[in-house]
């Protein structure tokens, strides 16, 4: 086994740019959206590039990556990148080629857009295909999303950028908490307690230390004439985060029946403006139902209508809400106002309002 | 395949069930497939995978019950990227030719930590793949608790408001901090994210311990001319929009205070024609910012309020290894850096990294009267 190609670090991304954008790199002057999926660089030098975007699966075959550089090859001298959010972007500099690679993406069923004021690319995690923690299944959820907001993807009409993002669990690996509408799995009930394996596999003081209810308690048993240490969950205290089956395999917290999402909206990661703000529950509860995810549809769809109704130019739907009053907003999409709407962890106190600057809805009646 | 996976085939969008079927792959659907089913994974808790050397870099998943029969193994490659996402055909190709090879025809451009992912090379195989992926030219990127492989915006590549080189900031940290990418030794992961300028596309905010975020100290840069091209209506709408409350438009004259400023780029991003950043340019640093953990999520707080970024990052090396150090001997298992700082206190971290304190990393001084003298 040889060991001099360890630690060979990321390759030089010198190598894999266009000569144009090496040429002019840090001199870019300004940028238009001509259309929807594309933009238009200008450089100080005079040179120009478009930057053509389609939206592509995250999970993706060789067949079809093979296909983009096909395209690649034929309009952008082979240089193409991807984008986090699941895009590829194709650099074109001939303004001839952007219509014709632009027909080529379309036929193929690659939709373009997703650049200015749209619906993003929703970023989704991996979901029940190569996850142990999932308690809901992110890429059936957007697919059926962009079935449902196709549409949106190809404006550039709304009043701002509207981000989506799918997560399986808490640990929101699909950038859920900061994002215009997030969709989070959820679990309802504690873990179970399987001792022999808590016992073989997991250290107790560990799981105590991880719990960050303080849930968790070791504790000391006989079984079969043994003496062995496990740990007992708390049903009261437990927020069914799922740390604990994180580290340890002998507390199972997947239960089909009581697993499902959470609707938050309203976040923002950008520092523009007022600043990040982070998504807040709207629906704490909605059972898993694939693979069309009806329910889940529904209440994004209204989301969605309530923005473009109410939005003003160059406001993100947390600013709008913001500025409406989340009472107001409450009213307006219908849904109900729940003890789990009303934080009461660490740091829950910072979101008790304190003053009487609220406006009247039809919750006081 | 039954009806389930039929309906998520269906529709405008590009399917990934299609993507999956194209793979040719019969497990991979009819794991996917059962799991839609019953309504949770069934994937174990890994078992210990990885490339010899290495402790990183390879998620093993082992599934468990019924799915063991159609599914036995499903592992993934997490393979570094190069800065800002850019490829060339060729090497895609290459990786395509290389997954078909070993593993399951599949590939994900790209996943939330930013690595391009590979599914599917069996256990035995893992050494010999990685092997040929070396030859082409990459290497696995973090997972577990070491390093986890940084995130950068395209920066100066292909955008007008890059205040710093991110890319080559990316290459840089990561060839110098490759060693720990690959060897997890850390209480727990620990991401370090670069955007160019305060849009923040990569969210280094919401989602980085170490953010390294473009920014200018000096005025914005205006272009009278440009100015003139934009409607009235615009100009008064941003006035009246700017979050400081730094620009007067009256009587036709747009003016900017830029003492005031707070360096938004609400107005640039409006007005991306007219008005640049300005030429005093460097980084804020943000610390800690995680989704969930101990005490909920956190978003990323000020510690450097500006630093000048220049090749060879000297600056940022060290700051990052005394942040390093300083965790690693105050963490607890499965913390990350915010929730240390947060358990023990800014204060006593700022004294104990050598870094004086700012008014920038707060929004107003204490309120409450129980303090402490280090």
């Amino acid at each position: 086994m040889s060991m001099e190609l360890r630690d060979i670090g990321p390759p030089d991304y010198k190598k894999f740019m266009h000569p144009v954008l090496l040429k002019n790199y840090g001199k870019w002057k300004s940028h238009e959206h001509v259309k929807p999926g594309v933009i238009k660089h200008i450089s100080e030098t005079g040179d120009v590039v478009y930057t053509v975007r389609a939206g592509i699966p995250k999970f993706i075959s060789t067949e079809s990556v093979r296909f983009l550089c096909d395209l690649a090859d034929k309009y952008c001298d082979g240089y193409l990148r991807f984008t986090t959010r699941h895009n590829v972007e194709f650099i074109v500099t001939k303004e001839e080629n952007v219509d014709k690679l632009i027909k080529e993406l379309e036929d193929a069923g690659y939709p373009v857009g997703g650049t200015g004021h749209s619906l993003k690319a929703i970023i989704h995690c991996v979901g029940y295909l190569h996850c142990n923690l999932a308690a809901t299944d992110s890429p059936s959820i957007a697919k059926a999303l962009y079935e449902a907001l196709y549409d949106y993807f190809k404006r550039t009409d709304l009043p701002e950028r509207i981000k989506i993002a799918v997560s399986g669990c808490l640990n929101m690996c699909g950038a859920t908490n900061a994002s215009d509408i997030s969709i989070i799995g959820v679990h309802t009930k504690p873990p179970r307690v399987i001792d022999e394996v808590v016992h073989a596999q997991c250290s107790p003081m560990e799981l105590v230390k991880l719990c960050p209810t303080y849930a968790i308690k070791p504790k000391r048993i006989k079984k079969n004439g043994k003496v062995i240490t496990s740990v007992e969950i708390d049903p009261e205290k437990c927020m069914y985060c799922g740390n604990c089956y994180a580290a340890c395999p002998g507390l199972p917290i997947h239960d089909p029946e009581n697993d499902g999402v959470s609707i938050w909206v309203g976040g923002k990661a950008s520092m523009t403006k007022q600043g990040i703000m982070e998504s807040r529950l709207l629906v704490p509860f909605i059972p898993n139902h694939p693979p069309k995810w009806e329910k889940v549809v529904d209440i994004v769809k209204r989301i969605i209508d309530i923005y473009l109704k109410y939005a003003k130019p160059d406001e993100r739907l947390g600013e709008m809400i913001e500025r409406i009053g989340w009472e107001k907003f409450f009213e307006l999409i219908d849904v109900p106002f729940t003890y789990q709407h009303i934080d009461d962890f660490i740091f829950a106190y910072k979101e008790y309002r304190k003053g009487i600057s609220f406006r009247f809805t039809k919750h006081v009646k | 395949m039954a009806e389930i996976l039929e309906e998520l085939k269906r529709g405008k969008w590009p399917s990934f069930v299609k993507e999956l079927e194209k793979t040719g792959d019969e497990r991979i659907w009819k794991y996917y497939e059962k799991c839609l089913v019953d309504k949770k994974p069934y994937f174990g808790h890994g078992g210990i995978v990885g490339v010899t050397g290495y402790e990183a870099g390879v998620i093993g998943r082992v599934a468990i019950e019924d799915a063991a029969k159609i599914l036995p193994e499903f592992h993934l490659f997490r393979i570094l990227p190069p800065a800002g996402l850019f490829y060339k055909t060729d090497v895609i190709r290459k990786i395509c030719d290389w997954i078909d090879k070993w593993g399951c025809k599949l590939l994900q451009f790209h996943g939330a930590t930013y690595d391009m992912q590979a599914f599917g090379i069996p256990r035995e195989k893992l050494d010999k793949a990685f092997e040929e992926l070396a030859k082409i030219g990459f290497d696995l990127g973090g997972s577990g608790p070491d390093i986890r492989t940084a995130a950068c915006c395209v920066g100066p590549a292909l955008c007008e408001w890059a205040l710093i080189d991110t890319l080559d900031i990316y290459t840089t940290l990561m060839k110098e901090y490759i060693f720990d990418v690959h060897r997890p030794r850390f209480p727990y992961k620990f991401k370090i994210k670069i955007s160019g300028c305060p849009n923040d596309c990569v969210s280094a905010g919401t989602r980085s311990d170490f953010a390294i975020i473009g920014i200018w100290r000096d005025e914005i840069k205006i272009d009278e001319n440009a100015l003139k091209q934009y409607p009235s209506e615009t100009l008064e709408m941003v006035a009246k929009r700017c979050p400081a409350g730094a620009i007067t438009y009256k009587n036709g004259k747009f003016e900017i205070d830029n003492e005031q400023c707070t360096r938004c780029m609400y107005c640039i991003n409006v007005l991306n024609k007219a008005l640049r950043p300005g030429d005093d340019r460097g980084a804020t640093i943000l610390i800690g910012a995680r989704a969930r953990g101990r005490y909920g999520a956190f978003l990323a707080w000020v510690l450097v309020p500006f630093i000048k970024l220049k090749p060879p990052y000297k600056e940022i090396k060290e700051l990052i290894d005394k942040i390093l150090d300083w965790w690693d001997e105050h963490g607890n298992p499965k913390e990350r850096v915010g929730e240390t700082i947060y358990r023990l206190g800014f204060g006593k971290f700022l004294k104990d990294i050598g870094l004086e304190p700012k008014p920038q990393m707060v929004y107003r001084p204490r309120a409450n009267p129980f303090w402490k003298y280090f």
